[in-house]
């Protein structure tokens, strides 16, 4: 079985444009100073794609998808 | 090493914070009670005037039995993780599982003694270091035999540089040691002490945290496998290969063995840095530091990041993580008296905290500027500005590089919690001592530039508070 795909944000990186929050406000919400909190890391099936995209359009490359050595 | 230093070793109290806003000491039925009988002491030499050299070292512990080939570091590598020893940093992590991580990197590994020692109330790693420095390179050196590490580098507080330079130079000359020790003066600040902050010091001159990818057990100085443990945990490891597990369990509880260093301040007679064995009663513990100098409200345990515990019916209870239901941390026990308000002590905490920030990460940078405000809105009666603060404490876990906002946030919660009564009272404009003086030492903001964090186009040099 597959582990899950997880979206992870790099806190150093992030600037809160918001981007992701944007694309993909399933995931993610930002807070009163527009930077993203993650509702859950776990990515279903049917985001991935938009992820992705997400992922390929953060400004600074802070937003990253894994999924977990099993 | 410094007069503040030299001035502070004496026996039973060694050189920890007096807490200068204390004010006098008063007559209390505390004091006068007869000390409780010492301890065993096991890292620190009983008394001050047995000296820090190598020959009255190795007279105290004897030398480190041989070590050699895979079954010797098996058996050590049990000997730890029976031994049930953890790290005594901070964080608590189990120590045997660190070690085996790393060993099981292909490549050779480097091991850092970490005396950063940022948390500004302790003392304790600088008084270890300055009075039994070769229990400490003794431990470093069976690390790196562990993990398979040619490089031992020693970051120690600038108070105890020279010890520790005294403590190598000995051991080089006497030709004890199978690896390389390098000495690195640490850099200042609550932070620099976080693991990857010491490895970023040593390996960039950048004593900020990187975060946790790639793993310092992968990836570290020299992008070598890294271990990282405090210094008073390689303590403890120097001894469990000299004495083995069970001898380490002889002392402490079941579930939390051995001894601790603690650093004891606030509103006790002599403050300073003591052995404790771990569930020693609370009373027995204050009573090394001569006992309460009036009449307690509660403990600060842990750390400035740590736990408040409630001082009513402590006495009695076990000093140990599960007996006080809050982790020792980095061994800070700091006994608030009563004639202090606890929530405007917090919100000191909280904003020196917030202070301290790397000031890389915004949730950092913006949130707990926000929560040190409402704290202190909260300790000035006016409840408006604290409304968000519950929402900011839940969303700020789990979201920076490191653990900063994490620890800010439990503190702050546990004085919500211990102090709900008057959190209460406060919300009514009633405060138990509207005019005291600022009680807990350490807390001025430090006079550097205040954390700067890159937003959209433009670089925000944010305000110290």
């Amino acid at each position: 079985m597959r582990t899950p795909l997880r979206l992870r944000v790099d806190r150093i990186a992030c600037d809160g444009r918001g981007l992701c929050a944007e694309l993909l406000p399933e995931l993610v919400v930002l807070d009163d100073w527009g930077f993203p909190v993650l509702r859950t890391d776990v990515v279903p099936d049917h985001l991935a794609v938009v992820a992705r995209e997400a992922v390929e359009l953060c400004p600074v490359l802070a937003l990253h998808l894994e999924r977990e050595r099993a | 090493m410094t007069a503040t230093m030299s001035a502070g070793i004496v026996p039973g109290g060694v050189g920890a914070p007096r807490s200068e806003a204390a004010g006098g000491p008063r007559e209390l039925e505390a004091r006068g009670r007869p000390r409780a009988m010492l301890p065993p002491s096991r890292l620190l030499p009983a008394d001050s005037s047995t000296g820090a050299d190598l020959a009255s070292h190795l007279r105290r512990h004897g030398p480190l039995p041989p070590r050699r080939g895979a079954r010797w570091r098996a058996g050590a590598l049990e000997a730890v993780a029976d031994a049930g020893l953890v790290g005594r940093g901070g964080a608590g992590f189990p120590t045997a599982r660190k070690l085996r991580s790393v060993a099981s990197q292909r490549r050779r590994a480097v091991v850092v003694a970490n005396g950063t020692e940022g948390e500004p109330a302790s003392r304790k790693d600088r008084v270890l270091l300055a009075r039994a420095p070769h229990l400490v390179l003794d431990g470093a050196v069976v690390a790196a035999e562990l993990v398979g590490a040619s490089q031992v580098v020693a970051v120690v507080h600038p108070d105890a540089r020279s010890p520790v330079d005294v403590a190598v130079a000995e051991r080089r000359a006497a030709g004890v040691d199978t690896v390389a020790i390098r000495v690195v003066t640490a850099a200042a600040g609550f932070v620099a002490g976080e693991a990857s902050a010491v490895v970023n010091w040593v390996a960039n001159g950048r004593p900020v945290p990187v975060g946790k990818n790639p793993r310092m057990s992968e990836r570290g100085i020299g992008r070598r496998p890294t271990l990282v443990q405090n210094v008073e945990t390689l303590a403890h490891l120097a001894l469990v290969a000299r004495h083995g597990a069970a001898w380490y369990r002889a002392a402490g509880t079941p579930d939390e063995p051995g001894t601790v260093l603690v650093t004891l301040l606030g509103a006790v007679a002599e403050p300073g840095v003591y052995e404790v064995e771990v569930g020693t009663a609370v009373s027995d513990v204050l009573a090394r530091a001569g006992g309460a100098t009036e009449p307690l409200q509660a403990l600060l345990v842990g750390g400035y990041f740590g736990t408040w515990v409630p001082a009513a019916g402590i006495g009695a209870r076990p000093f140990s993580a599960a007996g006080l239901g809050a982790g020792l941390g980095a061994g800070l026990v700091a006994a608030l008296p009563a004639r202090v308000c606890g929530i405007a002590e917090t919100a000191r905490l909280v904003r020196y905290l917030a202070s301290e920030s790397a000031g890389q990460c915004g949730p950092c940078v913006f949130g707990l500027p926000a929560i040190a405000g409402a704290f202190e809105s909260l300790a000035a009666g006016r409840w408006a500005g604290a409304g968000r603060l519950d929402h900011w404490l839940e969303e700020i876990v789990g979201r920076g590089a490191c653990g900063h906002p994490d620890g800010v946030a439990h503190l702050a919660r546990s004085a919500l919690d211990v102090f709900a009564d008057e959190v209460a009272d406060h919300r009514s404009g009633w405060c138990r001592a509207p005019h005291a003086a600022p009680f807990l030492p350490h807390l001025e903001p430090r006079s550097h530039p205040g954390p700067r964090l890159r937003t959209g186009l433009q670089t925000l040099q944010l305000r110290q508070p």
